[in-house]
C-alpha cells in the first residue's frame, strides 16, 4: 500500500466510526465543521512550510502527485482523519462522564 | 512548526478557560489510542520510504522504528490543538454543545 491508499482508508475508517460507532456524530454538527474550518488553514500553512522547505519529502511513487500548497493532497485526508478521530474520542469520554466539566472542582461527572 | 501550533491554539486554554489541560486524563485517553495507530502508520511509511525527513533540519533524536522525536511530539501536540479548537468553539457557541451529550 502507498500513502494514497492508507490515507483514503484512514479517512474512511474515521468517517465510518464517527457516523456509526459514536453517538451524536460530529459530522452532523456545526461545532465540528467550524473547528475544522479553523484548523484547515493552519494545516495548509504548516504543510506548506514542511514541504516547501523539504523538511519532509515524499516518494513520488507513494503519492498520486496532486499537490495543494506544495503538500500532497493525501495530507488533507490524513489531517481530517486525525482531527475527526481525536475529537470523536474526546466526545466519547465526555459522554461517559469523564472530566466533562472544564473546572474539576465543579465537575458533575466522576473523574 | 510545532511551536507555531502551540502558540496558535494553547492561548485558548488561558483566555477562554476551556480547561483542556486540567482534564489531562481525558486528553490522554483521547489522544494516545489514536496517536498509536497513526504512529504505526508512520513507522510503516518510514520503513517503506513513503516519506522521509531532511536530517539537517531535524533535532536528530530518533525513537523506536526510526521515528524522529518531532513525529512523536506532532502526534501529541496536533491532537491537543484539535481538542482545544473544538472546546474553544463550543465555549464561544455554547448552544452547539448541547448536542454533545444528547440532551
Amino acid at each position: 500500500m502507498i500513502y494514497s491508499d492508507i490515507a483514503i482508508t484512514a479517512f474512511a475508517i474515521a468517517v465510518m466510526a464517527d457516523l456509526f460507532l459514536f453517538k451524536n456524530s460530529l459530522l452532523t454538527r456545526p461545532a465540528f465543521w467550524t473547528s475544522y474550518a479553523i484548523i484547515l488553514p493552519f494545516q495548509l500553512l504548516t504543510n506548506w512550510w514542511l514541504t516547501s522547505k523539504n523538511i519532509v519529502m515524499y516518494s513520488p511513487d507513494a503519492i498520486v502527485g496532486l499537490r495543494i500548497f506544495s503538500a500532497p493532497a493525501e495530507d488533507l485526508l490524513f489531517g481530517f482523519a486525525l482531527v475527526l478521530s481525536v475529537m470523536g474520542m474526546w466526545e466519547f469520554w465526555g459522554r461517559r462522564g469523564m472530566q466533562r466539566d472544564p473546572n474539576p472542582n465543579k465537575a458533575r461527572g466522576k473523574n | 512548526m510545532l511551536i507555531f501550533t502551540v502558540c496558535g491554539s494553547f492561548w485558548l486554554e488561558v483566555f477562554l478557560k476551556i480547561g483542556v489541560i486540567r482534564r489531562i486524563k481525558r486528553v490522554a485517553l483521547s489522544v494516545l489510542p489514536i496517536s498509536s495507530l497513526f504512529l504505526i502508520w508512520d513507522a510503516y511509511a518510514i520503513a517503506q520510504g513513503h516519506w522521509f525527513f531532511d536530517r539537517d533540519q531535524m533535532l536528530g533524536i530518533y525513537g523506536p522504528f526510526n521515528i524522529p522525536l518531532e513525529e512523536f511530539l506532532f502526534f501529541i501536540v496536533i491532537p491537543m490543538a484539535a481538542i482545544m479548537t473544538i472546546e474553544g468553539v463550543t465555549t464561544v457557541k455554547p448552544h452547539w454543545r448541547k448536542d454533545e451529550f444528547g440532551q
